[in-house]
């Protein structure tokens, strides 16, 4: 399992460099400037120095080594100095926002708080929901229960967390005002009040993500649920005498939790993502709204760094999924 | 054996039905049988017969729905199977009746050692500790002949070839010393070198722990090896019952001799093409008003269109004691058939 990991980690290297000159050269062929929002009435020498200050003058591949450089060698490297109080990197230029001017790292250190704490908490409130859902909808197939649960998936699936966000917004906020309208960003959890009021509002944002995640995840427990429920192995358990308690809780369980739990772990790094619309619906000031201003301002040394954040997210967690159907499924082994 | 010893296992009348959509599948039709202490039943018929749904309801180990069971008793010990509780059928499953399936290498679970699976229905049955429940699973692998048991009882399933599961399957159903043994085509999806390794172990189990033993086949070279008597089914019924030697030396039923002229014989024609029996198994769609071999039966009579016929004694014995036959052309219905 050890060689298998360190060999999927070394070829994980040429990929992402793939993935990073794509991304680079993508975001840089796109259409817009980043300074399509200065006046017209700026002078042509003005704007000319604007974009040297920038960089921006330099041929793509030089940008793109530098930005490599920078990303790879320098900001880890800062980073290194902020923790141990060196100054390696003194001097040394970081990848800087087109648009504020300050460190990539830096406006990413202060966003992705905001995001994992309410996208996360979404999708973990999102498996606890779905988990038992699930498993009893499977085991009493065809019952109420699982039609109201196949009913609600059905419209958590197709109900784009656009209009539920909306419609929650309408219901909790305006008419029966229960949860704030706004997330705010600068509230501090410092005491029991504060605390009571950040769990506020988040509730709107965690339903409205947390319930499009359970319908996934439910539908794909139950239906892993069911695959296993026919097998041979669990006619053995019960002709053991076993009770039904133990063979679905364990026997059909065990197995069906193979494949949930691998969709799960490849879902996390959407958590990283920001939840782009659900972000900027309740205002929460993470990742996602984060990318939405830079592509809006031809932010590019944003918006590839970003990218490629993600890119790694995912390949990653890619390696991690492959890793846990390895401890999960004694059948497979890698070495 | 003794021939007049209360019967462990006392089958009366079983009729399970499978509701499907597209209707009713009447997959066993008052099926009547007796197995007594230190028995072996050997159960043959082509697939389709309904000899694993038989077991099966026996235990309620069907689904249901589809699956119905119509009527019938089957008692164990003076208790019917059919009208436990389900608590009480649960403590019976594993405990007085252990069960062996067709396939071994789906029938057990692959995320869990071996181990982890010999030792629950000691757990549950016996209330034994964890460590009592290991000493006593390595006793069982000991006993179904699987070198290193100690080491194994901690591997996975996949780590073990088909004959080797087949025989932890053994274990797992002999593991509470039940009073009765189940084994559904226990060798059917093995190599015929590990076909015989596994008779070989049955045969020897048997006569070190004596439990009865129902042993479904589908070939009838099988039975003869190992078996007390053997039942014949055909169409969700028992066509034919009689001790092993009678059966082969005196095979009444049409459908019994055709089965016979299935077997390889080792010292026939090579030339000579294995006999098949021709024409399809019935669709059991509804309770059966003819007999239902009467389509492939070259003997077929007008009365073999107008009832089914019933289970007769040819020896002057009780329908299951000795040799019975279920076939119209059978005294005193041949005699008359001839007089008509
Ligand atoms: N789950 C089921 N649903 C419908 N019909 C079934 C089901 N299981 C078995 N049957 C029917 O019952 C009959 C007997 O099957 P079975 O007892 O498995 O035969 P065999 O003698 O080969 O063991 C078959 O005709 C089969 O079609
Ligand atoms: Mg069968």
């Amino acid at each position: 399992m050890l060689t298998f990991t360190l060999r999927r980690l070394l070829l994980a290297i040429p990929t992402l460099l793939a993935i990073s000159l794509v991304i680079f050269l993508l975001v840089d062929y796109a259409p817009g400037s980043p300074l399509s929002d200065i006046p017209l009435t700026v002078p042509p020498d003005v704007r000319q120095k604007m974009i040297e200050a920038m960089g921006a003058d330099q041929p793509v591949f030089v940008r793109y080594l530098l930005w490599l450089k920078q990303f790879f060698w320098i900001e880890p490297m800062t980073q290194f100095d902020y923790w141990f109080g060196t100054s390696y990197m003194e001097g040394e230029q970081r990848i800087l926002s087109w648009q504020t001017r300050s460190p990539v790292f830096s406006i990413i250190g202060e966003r992705l708080p905001q995001t994992l704490i309410v996208i996360g908490t979404a999708y973990l409130v999102g498996i606890l929901i779905a988990l038992p859902i699930g498993i009893y909808s499977a085991y009493r197939q065809y019952s109420i229960f699982d039609q109201a649960g196949t009913l609600v998936a059905m419209i958590g699936f197709s109900v784009p967390t656009f209009f539920s966000g909306t419609l929650l917004i309408i219901i909790f906020a305006v008419w029966l005002g229960w949860f704030p309208t706004k997330y705010d960003t600068t509230l501090e959890v410092t005491d029991w009040a504060s605390f009571l009021e950040q769990l506020r509002q988040m509730a709107m944002p965690v339903m409205t993500l947390g319930l499009a995640n359970a319908a996934a995840i439910s539908r794909y427990m139950r239906s892993s649920m069911l695959d296993n429920m026919s097998m041979d192995y669990v006619r053995t358990a019960r002709a053991k005498g076993l009770s039904e308690r133990t063979v679905v809780l364990k026997h059909v369980l065990r197995n069906s939790l193979i494949p949930v739990v691998t969709v799960i772990a490849l879902g996390i790094p959407s958590i990283f993502g920001g939840a782009i619309i659900t972000e900027n619906l309740f205002g929460v000031n993470g990742i996602g709204a984060a990318l939405i201003g830079a592509i809006h301002a031809s932010d590019l040394p944003m918006v590839q760094t970003l990218a490629f954040i993600f890119a790694v997210l995912i390949v990653l967690f890619n390696l991690i999924a492959d890793v846990l159907y390895g401890f999960l499924d004694p059948r497979i082994r890698y070495d | 054996m003794a021939d007049g010893a209360a019967p462990v296992l006392d089958v009366r009348g079983l009729k399970t039905v499978f509701r499907t959509r597209g209707g009713e599948i009447h997959a066993v039709n008052d099926v009547s049988f007796t197995l007594r202490p230190g028995e072996l039943l050997g159960v043959v018929g082509e697939s389709g017969s309904g000899k694993s749904v038989t077991m099966m309801s026996l235990l309620r180990l069907l689904p249901a729905p589809p699956a119905d069971i119509r009527g019938g008793t089957a008692m164990l010990n003076g208790r019917d199977l059919l009208a436990m509780t389900d608590a009480e059928l649960r403590a019976t499953r594993g405990a007085r009746v252990g069960f062996v399936f067709q396939d071994p290498m789906t029938s057990l679970n692959p995320v869990f050692t071996l181990g982890n699976q010999i030792m629950e229905p000691l757990i549950t049955h016996k209330g034994m500790t964890k460590r009592q429940a290991e000493t006593r699973a390595v006793e069982l692998l000991d006993l179904v002949g699987i070198p290193d048991a100690r080491r194994r009882l901690y591997q996975y399933p996949h780590q073990f070839s088909g004959g080797m599961r087949q025989r932890v399957m053994i274990a797992i159903a002999l593991a509470c010393d039940p009073d009765v043994l189940i084994a559904d085509e226990p060798t059917t999806a093995l190599d015929v070198t590990i076909q015989a390794q596994i008779l070989e172990l049955v045969k020897e189990l048997r006569q070190k722990l004596g439990m009865a033993i129902i042993w479904i086949t589908h070939d009838l070279g099988v039975i003869a090896g190992i078996a007390d008597r053997v039942m014949v089914m055909y169409g969700g019924q028992v066509v034919e019952q009689a001790p092993v030697k009678e059966l082969f030396a005196n095979p009444q039923h049409p459908y019994t001799r055709a089965l016979l002229q299935t077997i390889p014989r080792i010292s026939g024609e090579r030339s000579e093409r294995l006999k098949v029996i021709e024409g399809q198994p019935p669709i059991l769609t509804g309770p059966l008003t003819a007999c239902p071999f009467r389509a492939r039966c070259e003997y077929r009579h007008d009365a073999c269109d107008a009832a089914n016929p019933p289970r007769r004694a040819i020896d002057g014995r009780m329908v299951g004691e000795g040799h019975d036959v279920a076939c119209h052309w059978h005294a005193p219905a041949k005699a008359e058939m001839a007089n008509a």
